[in-house]
């Protein structure tokens, strides 16, 4: 591993060092690092580019890393993992992809992640996406990501594109059944003439199933977002929606949250606001002393925190 | 030392251009405790964003120490020595009160700067955390936005009505705060207030009334004007038709 592939890892793993517990590390299409433990297995698909990560019942407190980091133009890269979390299991899932594109020619990659969350089992998934290069090549990254919680269990999902992604369509499905909780935090920065898109769906399948969608933006220049985020209620549940967006410069952002209740005990709750970073604080910090261009950063950054 | 001469101001309000100031005259001298006192909408809040640069006057000078400082902005003035804690102080997300102290200080947190939030009455331990969104009560911003300015080191320190929304507790505190800094600092402390006993701790208090300068004196002198109706504005018709307008929605 050389110098990028590592700044690239700490920028979307957290990742100084190879890191303890199960990871798989893969690089320009092919895994380059491995290691499970006596609960969580990593296998290589057999049909198809990807793996399958496989945690026994019961594993509390351990966590798995997945990076994949891209450094060279002209790749597409296409992969499926698959996520087994065994009843009652509690466990840290860090995936992530960072590309460096030197080149001219596109860097593209498809993760397609399909997680099953079984009986009272936590899962706390974070991916962060991030992509650097200065050639005229586009850094792509479209994740599909399928989530089905099973009964008592609960999944959290940070969803992170930090900076550098020129185009982007993620799709996350979620499926939860009864008595089962999920959390969604999306966080988006598009800049230059970057496209965004996301579309989040969670359906609530169980009683007393409930979800949050949090997503916070922010669009500056002349970037482009989209956001569909969608719940819906087929029992007594809970649903709430909160999207919320600062846009700047020229840039364009569609919100459509949308709630659908298929039951009269469903509660659904959605609210969405897009609007400039608001005056007062501007100068409310800028009266503390920082310039106009550090207010402003200092606004973005606790807004995207 | 701040000098104001010959300032107005004049907005675009919804329907044209409002005068909110005219005809301001006054010199400020350091280490001496001023407050602005006057009826609501009779232009403090306006005099306090005029000082700090948040307006620029439609006329006028403002010399800080012998500098004109009337061209310059709100950064400028911050970082020579000019603070302004809001009426009304913006929330922000993601921002902690720890980080927002940190960037008024202009370095990292010590011990005894956490005192800042003693000084108002806050716990440190419970609020260096916290971030200063929705999620923080009233009083609980306004004595965050206080402490902001105690922490910093100014010239010119102007409070905007830090009375408001506070408990009793935390308001005696507060002005044991007030009366400390004015007889240990050689800042220019403004109170833009209308509590008796922060009228009380004036040097000098300035009537602000009708967007301007209506008396200057001590307290002795002023207090009588102000519980007086010396300083009614509205024409005494005015108040009798709307004294008619409560008959008819009767
Ligand atoms: N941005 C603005 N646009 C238009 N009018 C304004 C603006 N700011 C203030 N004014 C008007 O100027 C007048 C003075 O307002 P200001 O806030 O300075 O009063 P104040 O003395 O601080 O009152 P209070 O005691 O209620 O805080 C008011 O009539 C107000 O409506
Ligand atoms: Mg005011």
């Amino acid at each position: 591993m050389n110098a990028i592939d590592k700044y690239i890892l700490h920028t979307v793993a957290g990742m100084h060092d190879i890191p303890q517990g199960a990871y798989n590390i893969r690089k320009n299409g092919a895994g380059i690092s491995r290691n499970t433990t006596a609960n969580i297995d990593i296998r290589t698909k057999e049909d198809k580019p990807g793996i399958d990560i496989i945690v026994k019942p019961g594993t509390i407190g351990e966590s798995v890393h997945i990076p994949v980091i891209l450094t060279a133009e002209g790749l597409e890269d296409l992969v499926y993992n698959t996520f087994d979390i065994g009843e009652g299991a509690d466990i840290l899932i860090v995936a992530g992809c960072g590309i460096h594109n030197p080149g001219n020619q596109n860097a593209r990659h498809d993760g397609v992640h399909d997680f099953i969350v079984r009986k009272g089992a936590r899962m706390r998934y974070v991916e962060k996406h991030y992509g650097e290069g200065n050639g005229q090549g586009q850094k792509i990254l479209n994740p599909k990501t399928i989530v089905e919680v099973e009964e008592d269990g609960y999944a959290e999902l940070e969803l992170v594109q930090i900076s550098g992604v020129d185009n982007t369509k993620r799709d996350t499905v979620a499926r939860l059944h009864k008595n089962a909780h999920m959390l969604v935090t999306e966080r988006m920065l598009t800049d230059g003439n970057q496209f965004a898109e996301s579309k989040i769906l969670v359906e609530l399948v169980g009683q007393d199933a409930s979800t949050r969608i949090i997503s916070r933006s922010v669009a500056r220049d002349s970037s482009q977002q989209i956001f569909y985020p969608r719940v819906v209620g087929l029992n007594m549940c809970r649903g709430h929606v909160q999207c919320d967006a600062i846009i700047m410069h020229q840039a364009q952002i569609r919100s459509i949250p949308e709630i659908a209740a298929n039951h009269a005990d469903a509660q659904l709750v959605h609210e969405a606001a897009i609007g400039k970073i608001a005056g007062e604080q501007l100068i409310k910090l800028m009266s503390i002393g920082l310039s106009e261009a550090e207010a402003e950063e200092t606004i973005l950054k606790g807004f995207l925190k | 030392m701040l000098e104001i001469s010959d300032l107005s101001l004049t907005l675009d309000g919804d329907k044209g251009p409002v005068e909110v100031l005219r005809d301001i005259n006054f010199v400020l001298r350091d280490h001496l405790l001023y407050v602005f006192t006057g009826p609501n909408g009779g232009g403090k809040s306006s005099l306090a964003k005029v000082i700090m640069g948040i307006y620029k006057p439609t006329s006028g000078k403002i010399i800080l120490n012998g500098e004109d400082i009337t061209s310059l902005g709100v950064t400028e003035r911050a970082r020579l020595g000019v603070g302004y804690a809001f009426q009304q102080p913006p929330r922000f997300k993601g921002l902690t009160v720890g980080e927002l102290l940190q960037l008024a200080l202009g370095k990292e947190l010590s011990v005894q700067e956490c005192n800042y939030l003693y000084d108002v009455g806050l716990c440190p331990q419970d609020y260096l955390e916290r971030e200063v969104d929705a999620s923080l009560s009233g009083g609980e911003l306004k004595r965050i936005e206080i402490a902001t300015l105690l922490a910093r080191d100014l010239n010119v320190a102007i409070y905007d009505e830090p009375e408001a929304g506070i408990d009793l507790w935390s308001f005696s505190r507060l002005t044991e705060t007030f009366q400390k800094l004015h007889d240990r600092c050689e800042t220019t402390l403004i109170l833009i207030s209308h509590q008796e006993r922060i009228l009380s701790l004036a040097d000098e208090i300035i009537l602000v009334a009708d967007g301007t300068v209506k008396e200057k004196g001590s307290k002795d002198v002023i207090w009588p004007l102000i519980m007086g109706d010396a300083i009614c504005t509205c024409p005494t018709n005015c108040i009798e038709r709307a004294e008619d307008s409560v008959e008819c929605y009767r």
